[in-house]
């Protein structure tokens, strides 16, 4: 059982009051009709499974409604940090992991490069 | 491009869900017959059950600006919580008695006698300015009052939110998960609660209270 902080009611609740809603910072391709089939299935179908830290979006779906991300490492299942939409995550992978990313990523389009680069965050 | 034009409404239609006296209202509790059970039933028990039928209950939705909250301040007669988990109560407003809960950072449940709802929606489209969204939802959902000295026992089967009221003190109110259904949940006082829950749910919990209420001994009250 996980006891998340929700930053918006800014207090500890019980796991049940949450929905888990996937991985977190995955921004929608600016024009749909302008990006390749292969962007676009990546876009909704491909997502990490990191051994390690995770970023994840989550619904306070039981409480005052709101998403909101997790930083949670999947080996130990701590959460090491909870930030709002729109923020960024103070805790990243590290730098090994970060590079390995790098070179699995090397297949990413020039569009999901600038994607990448405007959210500010890892894909 | 599309050729649909979109004509912006200047007024809001706004729906009396009480049109006239003719019509009776029914809370969702009105085959438990709940008056019978108050007269007949037990008068001593740990815990006290009464249901405040067809209450006004009204969402209110909005990033208030400084201006917009000084006008719902003065369509309600009370100042909206803005701490998360905070709730006000007045009794004696021009309307009533008027409770404001905090739902999430851009929510509000406003809860008026169920006679003021209309009128009060209607002000609101009158009056308040900039963006928001009102919705009367009176006929979406009941409110339960539960207190006695095994209140609190009774809601640890419940719901799974820390009671202690170090923890959870008089006037704040969560939104949680009330056995398999959900409740907003605001404390009145020490021994006394209040249940905002879904009129499709309202017998499933007041199954649920009677059954947790059990060991206690439960009184049912008419309001
Ligand atoms: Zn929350």
């Amino acid at each position: 059982m996980f006891y998340i902080y929700c930053p918006h009611c800014c207090e500890h609740r019980e796991e049940e009051e949450f929905h888990a809603a996937g991985q977190a910072h995955i921004p929608r391709p600016l024009d749909p009709d302008a990006c390749t089939d292969k962007e676009w299935g990546e876009y909704m179908y491909f997502r990490k499974n990191p051994r390690g830290i995770h970023h994840e979006l989550w619904v306070h779906s039981a409480g005052c409604r709101k998403f909101f991300n997790i930083t949670r490492d999947t080996q130990t299942y701590e959460i090491k940090e909870v930030y709002k939409i729109g923020e960024k995550p103070s805790v990243v992978a590290n730098a090994v992991e970060v590079q390995n990313s790098h070179t699995q990523n090397s297949s990413k389009t020039p569009l999901e490069n600038t994607l990448e680069s405007q959210s500010g965050a890892t894909l | 491009m599309s050729d649909v034009t979109v004509e912006v409404m200047e007024k809001k239609l706004v729906t009396n869900q009480r049109p006239t006296d003719a019509i009776v209202g029914e809370s969702p509790l009105h085959h438990a017959d709940l008056a019978s059970i108050a007269s007949q039933g037990p008068q001593e028990g740990g815990v006290h059950f009464c249901e405040h039928k067809l209450l006004g209950l009204l969402t209110l939705r909005c990033v208030p600006l400084p201006q917009q909250q000084e006008e719902i301040e003065s369509l309600l007669g009370v100042a909206l919580p803005m701490a998360p988990l905070t709730s006000v109560t007045k009794d004696d407003t021009s309307i009533g008695k008027v409770s404001v809960r905090w739902v999430g950072p851009d929510e509000w449940l406003i809860i008026v006698p169920g006679d003021e709802a209309f009128d009060l929606e209607t002000r609101f489209f009158e009056t308040l300015s900039g963006h928001f969204s009102l919705v009367n939802i009176s006929g979406g959902s009941t409110v339960f009052d539960v207190s006695g000295d095994q209140v609190v026992s009774m809601l640890k089967k419940s719901i799974p939110v820390d009671l202690h009221i170090r923890e959870f003190p008089v006037g704040k109110v969560v939104s949680t998960i009330f056995a398999k259904s959900g409740a907003i949940v605001c404390r009145l006082g020490e021994n006394q609660f209040e249940l905002v829950v879904r009129r499709s749910f309202a017998d499933y919990l007041w199954l649920w209270v009677q059954d947790a209420s059990r060991e206690y001994g439960l009184v049912v009250k008419t309001s």
